[in-house]
């Protein structure tokens, strides 16, 4: 016969601890002050009590002492929560791979939930053969897994005309970055036959928004997944369960979710998502369309006006993430006094192609008053701009694409806001 | 390019009636529009019962739902007013959009015509044709949008790609003074958390 708690015993320590209550003081009792931390020198009830059974959690959650790591939204930015942006919590987060729970999300008609035996990838167009394939399909070519970071093209979209949003959650959290398991798309479209006239495809969502997006062949060939994993377990239904697109160094939005179907076409289709969206605006009134790539990008996570110094003087570690569509992030810069002094950073950490980097600058702080920054390098050669060197090409209403240089203000109480500077 | 390998016989041949039913897509040249029609007339009734709740009588938008008429000439602006009249390349686009996605709440239950009859509506809000105006398959690419030549192709790798790829760059002594321009403290519109804030106080002072 098996024995089994439900749930944790009452101890010996807390049934004293009631009765003391009634009675007065344990301490005043008799027993001598320990010097010292209590919390050192007095047993503490997870040194004595038993803990949660392994049947207790089936799946697990963080701490509850983490309850505050989580995505957040500013409702001011969109006209409903369904069409909407949520933000990832850079701040509290260390390494390079973001947990799938707090994943950004951006939906066009909402989070879709769709039962993965009654889903279809159809491919069509000027293919030999079109195709429809199930999940179970899919699982049967071969498979690859690639750690790449997702951002959406309006990452940082709110800061073109100067400093708005208090906290990198907010001015950069619109980026996660996960391992993907999938299939190469260009599988696929080789089962399917592409023909010599095919030059671009369409892939389509399945969800209430149909996301459409044109892109090459050329890329389609090359790097783009067809995943159904990330970080090892499923898709989650907000990340596009059970099918998603990856389309490695472009922008979000082409990562088409829910992915059902994928035409093969000679010309772009131009639809709204490329054409009314996503283009940028330049200050003389005419547009670039087809901006896929996202540029090399950095910012300091901590110190940020979400994470403070609470420390005071002494040792500090300042640390951050790195990113670039066109390649690996070999070298950050970091000042901490505006710009007039840099410092190479410390990478740490894999350096994978079009995936984050993360970096760590250990600094002596002497509690005087600090303005962070970081610019990254990535391996073709390109150094992150400042904001200004980008709106001399763009002017302030492009929305996408803003990789400017961010800055920190430190003020000697540790407390960080989102500046600008000359 | 055309791909050449070795296959693995997965999957099934789509039917023509389920490529039928999911090949909806609309392209500049009007490739894939169907057969219909529908007039500005009709149009108006259609979108006063499904449309005007969010984009407005005239397509003005209400609250932060996208404006859809209006705004020409304004892209220059320093707050440009992007509307399908002053902004979108393609009709096309209107009629795949409108077709695959709208309205909000409700998509893909709107009937050939029905779209064609709004699409119509949507152009005369933005003055391209008159109120008796009928649009068809037939006659789809005679009435351009304005802005469609303000496109044009990512452009960065002639530009900002070559100055912003520096073989040097400044390390030590790179400006004399640093002044603060711009603070989101003084703009204060971000999302409170003081629960945060408590959190990551108990567990770092």
């Amino acid at each position: 016969m098996t024995v089994s708690f439900k749930g944790k015993k009452p101890s010996r320590r807390a049934f004293l601890k009631g009765a003391a209550a009634v009675g007065g003081t344990l301490a005043g009792a008799g027993a001598a002050h320990a010097a010292g931390d209590p919390l050192i020198t007095e047993v503490q009830p997870w040194n004595n009590e038993l803990g949660d059974g392994v049947d207790v959690n089936p799946y697990g959650k963080p701490s509850e002492f983490e309850s505050h790591v989580k995505r957040r939204t500013v409702e001011w930015l969109t006209a409903d929560p369904v069409s909407s942006i949520n933000f990832t919590p850079l701040h509290e987060l260390d390494g390079i791979i973001t947990p799938n729970g707090l994943c950004f999300e951006r939906h066009h008609g909402g989070a879709a939930h769709i039962d993965p035996a009654k889903h279809r990838l159809m491919i069509n167009g000027l293919v030999d053969t079109p195709l429809v394939f199930t999940m179970a399909d899919l699982m049967r070519f071969p498979r690859e897994n690639h750690v790449y970071f997702l951002e959406c093209a309006a990452n940082s979209g709110m800061e073109w005309r100067g400093s708005q949003l208090n906290g990198c959650q907010f001015t950069h959290g619109m980026i996660h970055n996960v391992m993907y398991t999938g299939v190469k798309l260009k599988h696929l479209l080789e089962e399917a036959g592409v023909k010599t006239n095919g030059k671009w495809i369409l892939p389509e969502g399945a969800d209430a928004s149909g996301m459409t997006r044109s892109i090459p062949i050329e890329k389609a060939l090359d790097d783009c997944l067809v995943a159904w994993k990330m970080n090892g377990e499923a898709l989650r239904p907000e990340q596009g369960y059970p099918l998603r697109l990856v389309v490695p160094g472009w922008e979000g939005n082409m990562w088409v979710k829910w992915l059902r179907r994928i035409e093969v076409g000679d010309e772009p289709w131009h639809h709204r998502e490329e054409t009314s969206k996503y283009t940028d605006l330049l200050e003389d009134g005419t547009a670039r369309r087809f901006t896929w790539e996202m540029d090399a990008k950095s910012v300091i996570t901590n110190p940020s006006p979400q994470a403070p110094i609470l420390h005071g003087k002494g040792p500090t570690v300042l640390t951050g993430l790195a990113w670039s569509g066109r390649g690996t992030i070999p070298r950050v810069d970091v000042t901490i006094d505006g710009g007039k002094n840099w410092h190479e950073a410390r990478m740490s950490g894999p350096s994978l192609d079009k995936s984050m980097h993360r970096f760590y600058f250990e600094f002596d702080w002497d509690g005087s008053d600090l303005l962070l920054q970081s610019r990254a390098h990535d391996s073709t050669g390109y150094v992150q701009p400042t904001k200004d060197e980008l709106r001399k090409y763009r002017g302030t209403n492009s929305i996408y694409h803003n990789n400017g240089i961010q800055t920190w203000y430190v003020n000697k109480h540790g407390e960080a806001e989102n500046v600008e500077i000359s | 390019t055309p791909v050449a390998a070795e296959k693995l016989g997965l999957g099934r041949t789509a039917t023509p009636d389920e490529v039928a039913a999911w090949d909806i897509d609309v392209r500049p040249d009007g490739l894939g529009l169907p057969e219909g029609s529908g007039s500005v007339m009709d149009g108006e009734e259609l979108y006063s019962e499904k449309c005007s709740v969010c984009h407005g009588d005239f397509g003005e938008a209400v609250g932060r739902w996208p404006v859809l008429a209006g705004g020409q000439d304004s892209l220059t602006n320093e707050r440009p007013v992007k509307t399908i009249g002053s902004y979108w390349p393609y009709l096309s686009t209107v009629w795949d959009y409108v077709h695959r996605a709208m309205p909000f709440g409700d998509a893909q239950s709107l009937t050939d015509d029905e779209v064609y009859a709004i699409v119509a509506y949507l152009m005369y809000l933005n003055d391209l044709v008159d109120d008796d105006f009928v649009l068809s398959k037939e006659n789809f690419l005679e009435v351009p949008l304005p802005n469609e030549a303000n496109f044009f192709m990512d452009d960065r790798a002639d530009g900002e790609l070559k100055e912003f790829a520096k073989a040097e760059v400044c390390m030590s002594d790179c400006k004399d003074a640093v002044e603060i321009t711009a603070r989101a403290a003084i703009i204060d519109v971000t999302p409170e958390d003081a629960e945060a804030r408590k959190a990551r106080e108990a567990k770092y002072s």
